[in-house]
C-alpha cells in the first residue's frame, strides 16, 4: 500500500504545533439502510431549520441534495437488474427473479429484480477545497482537523463558493443570505466527541475517525466485498492522486459515482486559475491595444 | 457520447445564486473600466470634448457598480468584508479591490476632468483609473470561469476576451450616445470594433465548446444572444451611416448598442445556470475523459490489499 494513503495527514503548515490529525468519514455505503438516523442526527445537533416538506418521488428520497439545510443527504436508488443475469444462481431464482420484474414487484432484497442502493452524502471536506480557494472574505478557513468550516459571523452571502464547489455541497440559506454547509461537527470535534451523524448511524456506514486509519479499513472492506462478487465496489475520493487530492470524507460505492449523484472526476478550479488569470491578462491588454487604436487609428 | 448517467436526473453541481445585479454589472463594470482607458486615451490625443464625456461615463459605471453587488449580496452591511483580505485565488477577492482602487480614480479623474480643480492629483488618478479599467473590465469572467460549471469553465480561455469587447463596445457606444457627432470618431470606432469582436468571438466560443455549448443554443440563453446580436446589428447600422452627422442617430445607435452589450453579458450569464443544472454537461465530459484515459478519475474498483482484514473490516462485515 503507497505511504501516501496511510499516512496520517495533520495541517502542519497553518497550524503549526497545534495541528491535530487529519479526521474525516468513512461511508460505507454497502451497509447503508436508509434510515435517515444522520440526517435527523444532524439536523437536531446543529440546528438547521426546516428544509423541503413533501414527496419526490424518486424512491424514499425526500431530501433531494445537499445544501444549506440539508448537511447529510441519503440517496436510494432503485436498480431493476436485468432478467437474465447470470449471478444468483439456481433455474428456480432466476425464475423467480424474471416474475418479480415483469410483475413490477419491488424489494429490498437483492437477487429478486430489484436491487436498492443507499448512500449517506456530506460535504467532502477538500484537501483541495475550491469553496475554501475562492471565498474572498475568508470565511471559509481550514481547522486544525484538516475540515473545511464556513464562519457565520465573517460570510457575507457573495455566493462564490456556491457553483465553484464540485459537489454542490454549499448553498445560501433563504432568508438568511448566507452559505452553509457540514462543519464535520467541528464543536464536538474540539471536545473530542464524534460528529452526530457518524454517532446516530446504527450500522457504522458513517464512520468517523483519523483518515489514515480510515483509508486502511476501506481498503480491506473494498477487498472483502470484492471477493464476496460485488465486481463493482469502489472507492471515492480515497486517493490523494485525483482533481481535489484526495477528501477528507470518501465514500465505498457500489457502483459508478454518476448513479449516487456524485461527479466521476470532480477538480477544484484553482488547478487553472493560472490559465484563467492569463487570459483575463492577455484579454485586458488586448482591450488597452483596442482602445489605442480606436482613438488614434483615425481621426480626432 | 452515450448518456450519461445521473441520481434521478437531479444537477450534480449547484446552480448560482446570484441574481440581476450581477450580469447587470458585468456590464456596468466594463463600461466604467473601459470609459476610463477611453477618456485618458482622448485626453492625450486632445478631444477633451469626447474626454469628459467618457469620464462621465466611467464614472457612472464605477459608481453604480458597488452598488448592484452590495445589492446582490446575502448580507449587504458586511460588504466590507470583501476587503478583509487580499486573495489572489479568489477573482472576486481581486474584484473588489480592483472596483476599489478604479472607483476611487475614477472619482478624482472625472472631478478634474469636468472642474479643472484637481490637476495634481488628476494626474495621478487620470492613468491609475485607465490602467486598472482594464483588468476591470476582464476579471469578471475570469470569475465565472473559476467556478465547476462547465459552459464557463471549459470557455476559460475565451471568455475574458469576450467580455473585454463587451466592455470596449460598452465604453464606445455610451461615448456615442453622450458625445457631439463630431468629436465622437474615436467613440464610434471603438463601439464598432467591438460589437465586431464581441459577435466574432463569441460565436467561437461557442464553437470552441463544441457539445457544452447547449445551453447557448435553446432558452433564455439563446434568446438573449439573439437580441443582442439584434441590437449590436441595428445599432452599429445606426452608428455607421447616421452618426457622424446626426446627434439623434447617435444617441439611439449607442443606446441600441449598449443594449446589445447588456443583453450579450446575460446571455453568458443564464448560460452558467442552464449548464450547471443539467447533470449530463457535468458527468459527461467528466466520463468521456476517464473512457478515453486521459483522467483516471475518483474511483478506484481495485483494492491496495489482497487478504481482507476481519478485525480492521467494517463491523457489519459478516453480511458478506
Amino acid at each position: 500500500m503507497s505511504e501516501s494513503t496511510l499516512k496520517t495527514i495533520a495541517w502542519p503548515d497553518s497550524y503549526g504545533e497545534r495541528a491535530k490529525p487529519r479526521m474525516g468519514f468513512f461511508t460505507d455505503t454497502s451497509v447503508c439502510i436508509g434510515c435517515k438516523a444522520c440526517e435527523v442526527a444532524c439536523k437536531e445537533w446543529n440546528r438547521i431549520p426546516m428544509s423541503m416538506q413533501g414527496f419526490t418521488g424518486h424512491s424514499y428520497d425526500n431530501t433531494i441534495d445537499l445544501g444549506a439545510d440539508t448537511w447529510r443527504h441519503v440517496a436510494f436508488v432503485e436498480q431493476r437488474l436485468p432478467v437474465d443475469a447470470t449471478e444468483g444462481g439456481s433455474l428456480v431464482q432466476l425464475a423467480e427473479r424474471a416474475q418479480a420484474v415483469d410483475g413490477g414487484v419491488q424489494t429490498y432484497q437483492e437477487g429478486e429484480g430489484i436491487r436498492w442502493l443507499m448512500a449517506s452524502d456530506v460535504c467532502k471536506h477538500c484537501t483541495d477545497a475550491a469553496c475554501l480557494d475562492v471565498c474572498p472574505t475568508g470565511a471559509l478557513f481550514r481547522t486544525e482537523f484538516g475540515t473545511v468550516v464556513v464562519q457565520e459571523d465573517i460570510c457575507n452571502g457573495c455566493g462564490y463558493c456556491v457553483p465553484a464547489c464540485p459537489f454542490g455541497v454549499l448553498d445560501q440559506r433563504e432568508g438568511d443570505g448566507r452559505v452553509w454547509k457540514c462543519t464535520l461537527c467541528y464543536d464536538r470535534l474540539k471536545d473530542d466527541k464524534e460528529p452526530a451523524c457518524a454517532q446516530a448511524c446504527p450500522t457504522n456506514s458513517i464512520q468517523f475517525g483519523e483518515l489514515g486509519e480510515l483509508r486502511e479499513r476501506a481498503e480491506h472492506r473494498l477487498a472483502r466485498l470484492q471477493e464476496a462478487g460485488q465486481a463493482k465496489a469502489q472507492l471515492y475520493l480515497a486517493d490523494e492522486d485525483d482533481g481535489i487530492h484526495g477528501a477528507g470524507a470518501f465514500f465505498l460505492l457500489l457502483d459508478e459515482p454518476e448513479v449516487y449523484g456524485l461527479p466521476p472526476d470532480p477538480v477544484d478550479t484553482r488547478r487553472d486559475l493560472g490559465s484563467v488569470w492569463a487570459a483575463a491578462g492577455a484579454a485586458a491588454a488586448a482591450l488597452g491595444a483596442g482602445l489605442l487604436a480606436a482613438v488614434f487609428g483615425g481621426r480626432r | 457520447m452515450t448518456e450519461a448517467r445521473s441520481y434521478h436526473g437531479q444537477p450534480v453541481i449547484k446552480q448560482p445564486v446570484w441574481t440581476w445585479e450581477i450580469p447587470t454589472y458585468f456590464f456596468t463594470g466594463g463600461l466604467g473600466g473601459a470609459s476610463a482607458g477611453l477618456a485618458y486615451l482622448a485626453q492625450w490625443r486632445g478631444n477633451d470634448v469626447l474626454a469628459r464625456r467618457a469620464w462621465s461615463g466611467a464614472l457612472a459605471g464605477v459608481a453604480v457598480s458597488p452598488m448592484l453587488l452590495t445589492s446582490d449580496l446575502g448580507k449587504p452591511l458586511r460588504f466590507v468584508n470583501m476587503l478583509r483580505m487580499f486573495k489572489v485565488t479568489s477573482p472576486m477577492s481581486v474584484g473588489s479591490w480592483l472596483l476599489t482602487a478604479t472607483g476611487a480614480a475614477t472619482g478624482v479623474a472625472a472631478a478634474d476632468a469636468w472642474t479643472g480643480r484637481l490637476p495634481r492629483s488628476g494626474a495621478v488618478a487620470r492613468p491609475a483609473a485607465a490602467l486598472l479599467g482594464l483588468p476591470l473590465s476582464t476579471y469578471t469572467a475570469a470569475l465565472i470561469a473559476n467556478t465547476a460549471v462547465p459552459v464557463w469553465h471549459e470557455a476559460r480561455s475565451m471568455l475574458p476576451f469576450v467580455f473585454a469587447s463587451g466592455a470596449a463596445l460598452s465604453a464606445g457606444a455610451a461615448a456615442v450616445a453622450l458625445t457631439p457627432p463630431d468629436h465622437a470618431a474615436p467613440a464610434r470606432r471603438l463601439a464598432l470594433g467591438g460589437a465586431a469582436a464581441e459577435v466574432v468571438l463569441e460565436q467561437l466560443m461557442e464553437k470552441r465548446l463544441g457539445d457544452l455549448a447547449a445551453p447557448y443554443e435553446e432558452g433564455t440563453s439563446h434568446t438573449l444572444s439573439r437580441l443582442a446580436q439584434a441590437c449590436l446589428l441595428a445599432g452599429s447600422a445606426m452608428v455607421a451611416w447616421g452618426a457622424g452627422r446626426s446627434r439623434r442617430a447617435s444617441a439611439a445607435g449607442g443606446a441600441v448598442m449598449a443594449a446589445g452589450a447588456l443583453s450579450a453579458r446575460w446571455s453568458v450569464f443564464k448560460a452558467g445556470f442552464a449548464s450547471a443544472a443539467d447533470p449530463g454537461q457535468v458527468v459527461g465530459p467528466q466520463r468521456a475523459a476517464i473512457e478515453r484515459g486521459e483522467r483516471r478519475g475518483a474511483a478506484r474498483g481495485h483494492a491496495r490489499v489482497s487478504a481482507p482484514d476481519p478485525a480492521r473490516g467494517s463491523p457489519a462485515t459478516s453480511v458478506y
